[in-house]
C-alpha cells in the first residue's frame, strides 16, 4: 500500500504554483522549522477582491508541499472572503485524503492561506473581525 | 522512468544470500523435523541447529552453549537487559548505564524498568557519535548492575570503544551488554576481546533471514527467560525453533565472516565516494566520526530541505535510502541519535542515510550522487528555510 494517494503525490511532483511574487498584495508564513514545515503563501488581490495570482514556497514533507499545492490551487481566482472560507478539511478531501499524521500539514496550508489574506487586509487598512485569524499559539506554528 | 532499483538501505535490512537461501530451502519443505523430536527426522533437525548453534559461536568466538536464539536484535536487547535487571534486583543493584543514542530496543525496556523502579543513566554521545569510556566510567555506582553500549551506531555507523568500556565494567564487576546488531557481520566482532558479558545480534542485517537472531550470554550468568514454555534453548526461550531460518542465519553469517575484509575494502571505497560526491553540496554535513565507522553505512544532513520529501524523490529515481526525520518517524520530533551528537533540530529533519552492501557498483554510486544533487536543487528552490539561509550568507 502506498504511503500517499495519487493526488498527493501528484501535487508533490507537479506541484502548482511553487514561487515567489516581489511586492505580493500579501504574504502568510506559518510553521517551524525545528517542527519540520514552513510554508509561505504569497497572494496578488485586483481592487473587486479576487486573487488573481498566488505563488508558495515550502519546506516540508511531501504532504506539507502537496497541501501547500492544492490549497493555492483552490484560493486562484476566488475572492479574498472565499479564500478565508478555506477549510484544512476540504484540502484533505481534495487530495484524497491525508494519512493521519500527516492532518496537520493541512491544516497549516489553511492557516497560511489566512495568514496571507491577513496581510493583505492589513497593509490596504481593511477592517476584519481578529477573532476569524488564528492567533498563533499553536504548537507548531511559533513562527508567526 | 528508471529501470533499476538502486538498493541503499542495508541498515534496515539485506538482501537474502543465496547460500542461506539455498541451505534454508530443504528445511522448508522435505526436511521439516522438530529438533525436540526423538525420532530419526527430528534428530536430523536437531543436527542442524547445534551444527548452526556451533557455526555461529565460532564466528564470534564464544562456546556454542553461550548461544541463544531469539526471534530477532529487539528480542536479544529486551532478554539481555531483563537478564541483568533479574540479577540486579536480587542483589539491590538497580541502576542501569545505557547512552542516549541506543536503539529503541534498548532505549524502551529501561524505559519500562525505570517504571519498574530502576535508576537509569544515560551517557552523553560526543559530537563524533562516540560515546567516551570515561563518561561510562564516572557513571558506575556501587548500585551499577549493568552497562548497555550498543557496538556500531545504526543510525551514523560510528564505532564505539566497546572493548575499553567492557574493560571498565570487568573491573567494576558490572555486567556488560553490547547490542551488534549492526556491527556482526561487518566488522571482527569477538566477544573475548571486546569484554562483553551479553551480546545481541540479528541476521537480517547481515544477508540472513528475517525474524531470527541470537543472544550470546557468557557462561555463568543466568539467563532470564522472556518466554515461558518447553525445554528449547536449554529452558531459557520456550517455543519450537525456526530451523530453517537459524540455518540461514549460521550460513549467512559464515559466509559474511568468511569475506569480511574483502567487503569492507569494497564497501569502503563506494562510501568515500559517495561522501566525496555529495560533500559538494553547499551546507551539507556529515554526521560521525569517519575514522571509526561501519564501512557500508553514511549519514548526512542538507540544509534547508526535510528528509521525507528527499526520501520520496529519491524512490522515484529508483533509490532506496532512509532519513531520520521526524516525518519518518511519525512524531514531531527528528532522530534521537542526531540529536544526541548535537545537530540542531531544523537540520536533523534534513538527513539522509544511506548504507551500501558488496553488491552496489561504482555507477550506482554515481547515480546516487547525481541524484541526490539534482533533488536537493529542486527541493531547495521551493524553501523558505533555504531563502533565509542564502539570504543570510548575502547579508
Amino acid at each position: 500500500m502506498a504511503l500517499y494517494s495519487e493526488k498527493v503525490m501528484d501535487h508533490f511532483t507537479n506541484p502548482r504554483n511553487v514561487g515567489k511574487i516581489d511586492n505580493a498584495d500579501g504574504v502568510g508564513k506559518v510553521g517551524n522549522a525545528r517542527c519540520g514545515d514552513i510554508m509561505k503563501i504569497y497572494i496578488n488581490v485586483s481592487d473587486d477582491g479576487i486573487i488573481t495570482d498566488v505563488k508558495f514556497n515550502t519546506f516540508g514533507c511531501a504532504s506539507a508541499i502537496a497541501s501547500s499545492s492544492m490549497a493555492t490551487e483552490m484560493i486562484k481566482g476566488k475572492s479574498v472572503d472565499d479564500a478565508l472560507e478555506l477549510t484544512n478539511k476540504a484540502v484533505v478531501e481534495a487530495l484524497d485524503g491525508l494519512p493521519a499524521v500527516k492532518v496537520h500539514c493541512s491544516v497549516l496550508a489553511e492557516e497560511a492561506v489566512k495568514m496571507a489574506v491577513k496581510n493583505y487586509y492589513d497593509k490596504k487598512g481593511i477592517s476584519y473581525d481578529p477573532s476569524k485569524f488564528c492567533e498563533g499559539n499553536c504548537e507548531c506554528c511559533g513562527e508567526h | 522512468m528508471i529501470d533499476r532499483i538502486i538498493y541503499a538501505d542495508n541498515a534496515a535490512t539485506t538482501k537474502l544470500s543465496e547460500k542461506a537461501l539455498n541451505a534454508m530451502l530443504p528445511l522448508l519443505s522435505d526436511e521439516y523435523g522438530n529438533p525436540s523430536s526423538l525420532h530419526s527426522i527430528g534428530q536430523f533437525a536437531k543436527e542442524h541447529l547445534e551444527n548452526a548453534r556451533a557455526a555461529i559461536a565460532k564466528a564470534i568466538g564464544a562456546m556454542p552453549r553461550e548461544i541463544y536464539f531469539t526471534s530477532g536484535g529487539s528480542e536479544a536487547d529486551n532478554q539481555a537487559i531483563r537478564t541483568a535487571a533479574y540479577i540486579g534486583r536480587k542483589k539491590g543493584k538497580m541502576h542501569i548505564i545505557s547512552s542516549k543514542f541506543e536503539h529503541h530496543a534498548v532505549l524502551h525496556t529501561l524505559n519500562a524498568l525505570e517504571k519498574d523502579g530502576f535508576k537509569i543513566t544515560l551517557v552523553d554521545v560526543n559530537s563524533n557519535g562516540i560515546i567516551s569510556p570515561d563518561d561510562v566510567a564516572k557513571a558506575i555506582t556501587p548500585q551499577t548492575s549493568l552497562v548497555t553500549i550498543m557496538t556500531a551506531n545504526n543510525e551514523i555507523g560510528t564505532i564505539q570503544p566497546i572493548a575499553e568500556i567492557g574493560k571498565i565494567c570487568r573491573e567494576k564487576g558490572v555486567l556488560f551488554h553490547t547490542d551488534a546488531v549492526q556491527a556482526v557481520g561487518h566488522i571482527p566482532v569477538n566477544v573475548n576481546s571486546m569484554n562483553a558479558d551479553m551480546l545481541s545480534a540479528s541476521a537480517h542485517k547481515f544477508h540472513g533471514p528475517k525474524g531470527i537472531g541470537f543472544l550470546y550470554v557468557k557462561s555463568g550468568i543466568p539467563v532470564f527467560n522472556l518466554i515461558e514454555g518447553g525445554a528449547q534453548e536449554r529452558g531459557k526461550r520456550a517455543g519450537t525453533e525456526n530451523l530453517p531460518a537459524i540455518v540461514g542465519m549460521s550460513v549467512a553469517l559464515e559466509d559474511a565472516v568468511n569475506n569480511l575484509d574483502t567487503n569492507a575494502k569494497k564497501q569502503i571505497l563506494l562510501r568515500d565516494r559517495l561522501i566525496e560526491g555529495l560533500s559538494k553540496i553547499e551546507k551539507s554535513r556529515v554526521n560521525g566520526d569517519m575514522d571509526n565507522h561501519l564501512p557500508g553505512t553514511l549519514n548526512m544532513c542538507f540544509e534547508g530541505i526535510e528528509g521525507e520529501s528527499l526520501l520520496l524523490l529519491l524512490d522515484m529515481n529508483g533509490i532506496c535510502a532512509s532519513s531520520g526525520s521526524a516525518c519518518t518517524s511519525g512524531s514531531l520530533d527528528p532522530s534521537h541519535v542526531l540529536l544526541a551528537i548535537g545537530v540542531p533540530v531544523e537540520i536533523a529533519h534534513g538527513s539522509l542515510r544511506l548504507s551500501l552492501s558488496e553488491h552496489n557498483t561504482q555507477n550506482e554510486i554515481d547515480y546516487i550522487i547525481d541524484t541526490v544533487v539534482k533533488v536537493t536543487a529542486h527541493l531547495r528552490s521551493m524553501s523558505p528555510v533555504w531563502e533565509k539561509i542564502t539570504n543570510q550568507n548575502v547579508e
